[in-house]
Formats: C-alpha cells, sequence, structure tokens
C-alpha cells in the first residue's frame, strides 16, 4: 500500500463518518432525554431521497440538505407524538418508519425519477477536490455539530435539564420543568441531525439516490451511540473508525485477496465485537425508552 | 342500547382486532393519498390488487404461496415479543435455512433431512444474539441486525461461490426431485403452507398451554416476577431466540423446496430476501399471536400476490405495498388506537 492510498483512504473516512456521527449524535441527544428510536435506518434513507428531490427542484444542494433535515424533523415528530405524548411503545414505531423507509424510497425513485432502483442525482454540494479524492465541507460543519451538541448538552443549563428529563424525570417535573416538551424536541432535533447525515449521502457525499443505500448506517449509529457512552465526542471518534473501516472494506473488496463478501461484512462484524465489548460498562440514562407519566 | 356495540366489542375482547383492521384501513388510505401525489388512480391499482390476489385459483394459491414464508418469520418476531425481546433476526435465519436446505440436499435428497437442517442452521445463527443478550446485555435490535448482514454477506459468497450452479450462474444448484415438498391440487402451492400453519398452532400450543410456554410469556411480562416465581428468565430469552431461530430456518429451507420451477436460491438472493421485515409486520398487525399471525400472513400475501396484476394492468410500482405496510405498522404502534378513535367520533357525533 502507498501513501497515496493511504491518505486516500484516510480522507475517504472522513466522507464516510458523517452520515454515522451526525445520526449517533442525534440519537444520544434523544435518549439522553429519555426517547429511544431505531427507526434512523428509514430517516436516513427517505432523507436521502427527499433531500435529492428538493435539490433538482430547487437547483440547490444546501436547500436539498434543508429538505432532508424537515424529513427528519417530520418522522422525529411522528415518533415523538406516538412515544412521548401517547406513551406508546418506542420501538415498535422505529420499526414502522424502517419499513416505510424500505416502500417509500424504492417506489419515490420509480414514480418520480422513472427509474428502478437507482438515480443519479443532478444537483450535488460543492467539495474540495484533492488528487486522493474529495472532501466536503459537510465533514467540518459535522466535526462543529458534534463538538457544540456536546458543549450544550453538559456546559448549559438547556443540556442538564434534557439530561435531567432522561435521567429522572420525576425531579425534573417537581422543578417544574416540561418533561414532555424536552423529551419530543429532543426526539426532533435527533431525527433532524439524521435527516441532514441521509441528505448528505444522496446530494454531497454519493451522488446516488438508491433503495438499499443506508447499508445498515442507522443501526451502526447506534451501536457507535452505546460505544460513545452517550457522549457526542466520543460518538465523533466511534463515528470515524466505522468510517475507517466501511472505506477499507470498500477498498480492499476489488482486489479479491479473500472473497469480497468477507471484507465487506467486516463493519458488521466489528460493529458486534465492539458493542459486544463495551456493554455492560456502558449505562444507558436511567429513564432511557420508558414513558413518563405525571402523578 | 346506545353503547351495546362497544359494550359487545369489550366483553368479547375483539379490541385488537378491531385495532388491527383500523390500521389496515389507514394504511390503504395513505397508500391512497401516496399514490394520487404520484398520479396514480388509487382505485384502479387496489382494484386489480384484489384481482391479482384472488381473481383465480392459481392466485389463491400464489396467494398462499407469499403467505407461507412470512408466516414463519412473523412467528420468529412474535413469540421472542412474547417473551420482551424484539428479534429483528428472522432474516438471517432465513437465509441460513434456504443455503442449508440446498447443501444438505445435494448431500442427501431427503425432503425431512433439508427441513430439519434449515431449522438447525436457522437456530444456530439465533445463537449469537442470545448469548449477547444474556451474558453482554446487548441490545437484541442491533446485534440482530447486524448479524442479519454478516448472514447476507456470507450466504451471498456460498450462492455465488461454492454452489453457484455451473449450468446457471445466476442461481444455485437446485434442490434434487426427491427432496421438493408435494404440490397441493395442480397449483404451484406446496404444502409448505401447511406445515407454516401446523407451526402457528403449535406455537399458539406451546405459549398458552404448556408450563414452559406460560414461563417464557411470564418473563415477558415482568422478568423479575417470573424469577420470583421460579422462572429463569435468562434461559427464556435463549428459548425464545432458538425457537424463533427454528421457525425462520424452516421457513427459509421451505421457501426454496416448495417453490416451483426454480427450487433454487436466484440471483442477488432476490428470492430469500425481505421476509424478515415483512414478517415483523405480520406479527405486529396479528398481534404477536400465532393464530392471528395466520390471519394476517394470508392478508400480507394477498398484497404480495397482487402486485404483479397491479403493475402490470394499473402501472403502479409494486413497492407502494412496502409503503402501505409501513404505514400500518406505524398505525398498530398507536396505543389505546381503538379508545381514541372511539373518544374522537363521540366528540365529533
Amino acid at each position: 500500500m502507498d501513501a497515496g492510498s493511504v491518505i486516500s483512504i484516510l480522507i475517504n473516512s472522513f466522507m464516510a463518518m458523517v452520515p454515522i456521527v451526525l445520526t449517533s449524535v442525534g440519537a444520544v441527544w434523544s435518549e439522553r432525554a429519555g426517547v429511544v428510536s431505531i427507526g434512523y435506518e428509514g430517516v436516513l434513507l427517505m432523507s436521502a431521497f427527499f433531500g435529492a428531490m428538493v435539490a433538482e427542484i430547487t437547483g440547490h444542494a444546501t436547500a436539498g440538505l434543508i429538505g432532508g433535515m424537515l424529513t427528519g424533523a417530520l418522522l422525529g415528530m411522528l415518533h415523538g407524538i406516538l412515544t412521548v405524548y401517547l406513551k406508546g411503545d418506542h420501538v415498535i414505531p422505529g420499526i414502522g418508519i424502517n419499513l416505510l423507509g424500505m416502500g417509500v424510497v424504492p417506489f419515490g425513485i420509480i414514480a418520480y425519477w422513472g427509474t428502478a432502483g437507482q438515480h443519479q442525482v443532478a444537483v450535488t454540494l460543492w467539495s474540495w477536490d484533492t488528487r486522493y479524492g474529495k472532501v466536503s465541507p459537510m465533514v467540518l460543519v459535522t466535526v462543529a455539530i458534534a463538538l457544540v451538541t456536546w458543549w450544550v448538552l453538559f456546559r448549559t443549563p438547556l443540556g442538564l435539564r434534557v439530561r435531567a428529563v432522561g435521567e429522572n424525570p420525576e425531579a425534573a417535573d417537581a422543578l417544574g420543568i416540561n418533561v414532555e416538551k424536552y423529551r419530543f424536541w429532543s426526539t426532533v432535533y435527533g431525527h433532524t441531525l439524521a435527516g441532514l447525515g441521509g441528505a448528505y449521502m444522496s446530494v454531497a457525499w454519493l451522488g446516488i439516490v438508491q433503495k438499499t443505500m443506508s447499508a445498515g448506517r442507522g443501526f451502526i449509529a447506534l451501536a457507535n451511540m452505546v460505544f460513545s457512552g452517550w457522549n457526542p465526542l466520543t460518538a465523533l471518534l466511534g463515528g470515524w473508525l466505522f468510517g475507517f473501516f466501511d472505506t477499507l472494506a470498500t477498498w480492499l473488496a476489488p482486489l479479491h485477496v479473500v472473497p469480497g463478501q468477507f471484507i465487506l461484512m467486516l463493519p458488521y462484524v466489528l460493529t458486534l465485537i465492539i458493542v459486544a465489548g463495551i456493554i455492560g460498562k456502558a449505562r444507558p440514562p436511567k429513564w432511557d425508552g420508558k414513558p413518563y407519566r405525571r402523578e | 342500547m346506545k353503547n351495546s356495540g362497544s359494550d359487545l366489542i369489550e366483553r368479547l375482547n375483539l379490541k385488537p382486532l378491531i385495532e388491527s383492521l383500523i390500521a389496515v384501513l389507514i394504511g390503504f388510505l395513505i397508500g391512497a393519498i401516496v399514490l394520487l401525489a404520484f398520479n396514480y388512480s388509487p382505485l384502479e391499482a387496489y382494484y386489480w390488487l384484489l384481482v391479482g390476489a384472488l381473481g383465480s385459483k392459481d392466485d389463491i394459491a400464489s396467494t398462499l404461496s407469499y403467505a407461507t414464508p412470512i408466516m414463519m418469520t412473523a412467528l420468529t418476531f412474535a413469540i421472542s415479543a412474547r417473551t420482551g425481546i424484539f428479534n429483528i433476526g428472522a432474516e438471517g435465519s432465513f437465509y441460513f435455512g434456504a443455503i442449508a436446505a440446498v447443501i444438505f440436499t445435494s448431500i442427501w435428497g431427503n425432503m425431512w433431512f433439508g427441513l430439519v437442517m434449515g431449522m438447525l442452521l436457522g437456530a444456530l445463527w439465533s445463537l449469537p444474539a442470545a448469548f449477547l443478550k444474556v451474558y453482554r446485555g446487548v441490545h437484541e435490535v442491533i446485534s440482530t441486525i447486524m448479524l442479519n448482514w454478516i448472514a447476507w454477506f456470507f450466504v451471498l459468497w456460498l450462492v455465488v461461490g461454492p454452489y453457484a450452479n455451473p449450468s446457471d450462474p445466476n442461481k444455485t444448484i437446485r434442490i434434487p426431485e426427491s427432496a421438493r415438498l408435494p404440490l397441493i391440487g395442480n397449483t404451484d402451492l406446496s404444502i409448505a403452507f401447511v406445515l407454516a400453519v401446523v407451526a402457528a398452532v403449535l406455537s399458539y400450543y406451546l405459549l398458552w398451554h404448556t408450563e414452559f410456554g406460560f414461563g417464557m410469556r411470564a418473563s415477558g411480562i415482568n422478568s423479575r416476577a417470573a424469577r420470583y416465581g421460579g422462572v429463569n428468565p435468562d434461559r427464556a430469552v435463549i428459548w425464545s431466540f432458538v425457537i424463533g431461530g427454528i421457525m425462520s430456518g424452516l421457513g427459509g429451507a421451505m421457501k426454496i423446496m416448495g417453490e416451483p420451477p426454480t427450487y433454487a436460491i436466484s440471483q442477488g438472493m432476490a428470492n430469500v430476501y425481505g421476509f424478515g421485515f415483512d414478517g415483523i409486520g405480520v406479527a405486529l398487525v396479528g398481534r404477536n399471536h400465532p393464530l392471528g399471525i395466520i390471519f394476517a400472513a394470508v392478508f400480507f400475501g394477498m398484497l404480495r400476490a397482487g402486485t404483479s396484476l397491479m403493475q402490470a394492468r394499473a402501472m403502479v410500482p409494486l413497492e407502494i405495498i412496502r409503503v402501505i405496510q409501513g404505514i400500518i405498522v406505524i398505525t398498530v404502534a398507536i396505543p389505546g388506537l381503538y379508545d381514541l378513535i372511539k373518544k374522537s367520533l363521540r366528540r365529533g357525533g
């Protein structure tokens, strides 16, 4: 492996980290407030689709990113209404959102673009083109979002209230914090970040919309959230690690050292090993996934 | 007198059934809105969907054929859910059941051998998630999804590599004639459907009429109380994964051994993909009850069987069905749907 390939793999691993980090950071915030969602796979898919659609309609890739965020926000509101206000199960709506994504995206690609399976996005976000591959400004945005989210969560009164709502809603309630409001908007924030990550995939990184493009990243992000110990900064590091293995796998697969399928398996095997090794030490917020009813 | 209808519903415990029906209705309603938004005619689409699902003897056979694998994967989800586990791993066990049928019937062309090996591999593939859950506290949603992807790439390697058909590289080698499942009444429907119904009835019996099943359900409702009552919840969790894996593994084996004219796993594993996910929808609409699942699976089978005619005649992409299924599942997740609708109706009236 020459120096050029090493640099190229490193650069691409930063590109691959973006959707995982954004989703993980969003999921950290939402679970810190006590709301579990497993629907991020569907959020990534649908926001990639609607993000690309908005980008092509408006002719602006940035508008596409905003379209993706709106898609995420709407799905987050749906999840928030079901879990926070109607006190429903946290896992089942996520399954539903994932199934919805598996339907909406392939249907939408055919119904809107008239092609089956895959669409090349016509409007994509500007990026720096280096000798070793392109670098999207979204990489910097992602790092900034992770840092700011960490700062707000652990260094401001707002973050304290969000964590209180997930850790001890009774006490928070007694202090006059509106538990439902904080939980609802935390869910929306989490899904909005995932929506940005999804739109990034289609309008900034891969430049395509495909029915399998999320490829488990929504779940890898959840694993990364656990790995991070519900901390946005460690989630940034973990997300980069997964991005690195993702890139390494796609880089190694065509070399046929071992059958390509075994290389492509790598990120999932590593996720499993890392999660198995880390859990037990990591502790989720106490009221994570539990509905809170005022006495 | 005014409330006698709803009293009857509450007395006969029909709420879950009615909630599922409402969810289905909402699914079709929103599906219609989506179709209209993309300039399709929902009426035409739904008409051809129905004709395609029930229009002739062969259509009904194809509905029941589609119902078979999703009945098995729904049982996987439901049995685990009764033990308090969200097992999304039916998909992976299904792949392993399918490839087990291909591999082992090529060694010994016996139908029962193929089915048993499918169950065995399906069960084996459910074990990592079970042990990670019990001994490492890894949430099963994450572990089973990762295992699904690992299974996908591993089985894909077997399909395009060692077990590819030398005379037709688009498929695996075929199930030998001696190991194929018998067909029913001159149609393409195999006895797999009957076996699936038997599996559902047995699951019902196991869960509700044996001490073992009582223990499983008890630990699903409250694991601490179950432990106090002498049930080991960890063991219940492991067994629910194993029995679930058996169901999906059998489903995968039956799919390949009872699917004329292919009798093989096709390119890109297209004929074994997605049943695990559809099974989740079936289980939720069937309210995680094995007998409810039989009906829900036939309903979802109708949706699948009807799509080809809908696509051909109404020119509607068949993926709309997955949109409808997703909406149905989200609607099922609304707690107290029946009471909610009753309340708003009363307010409206």
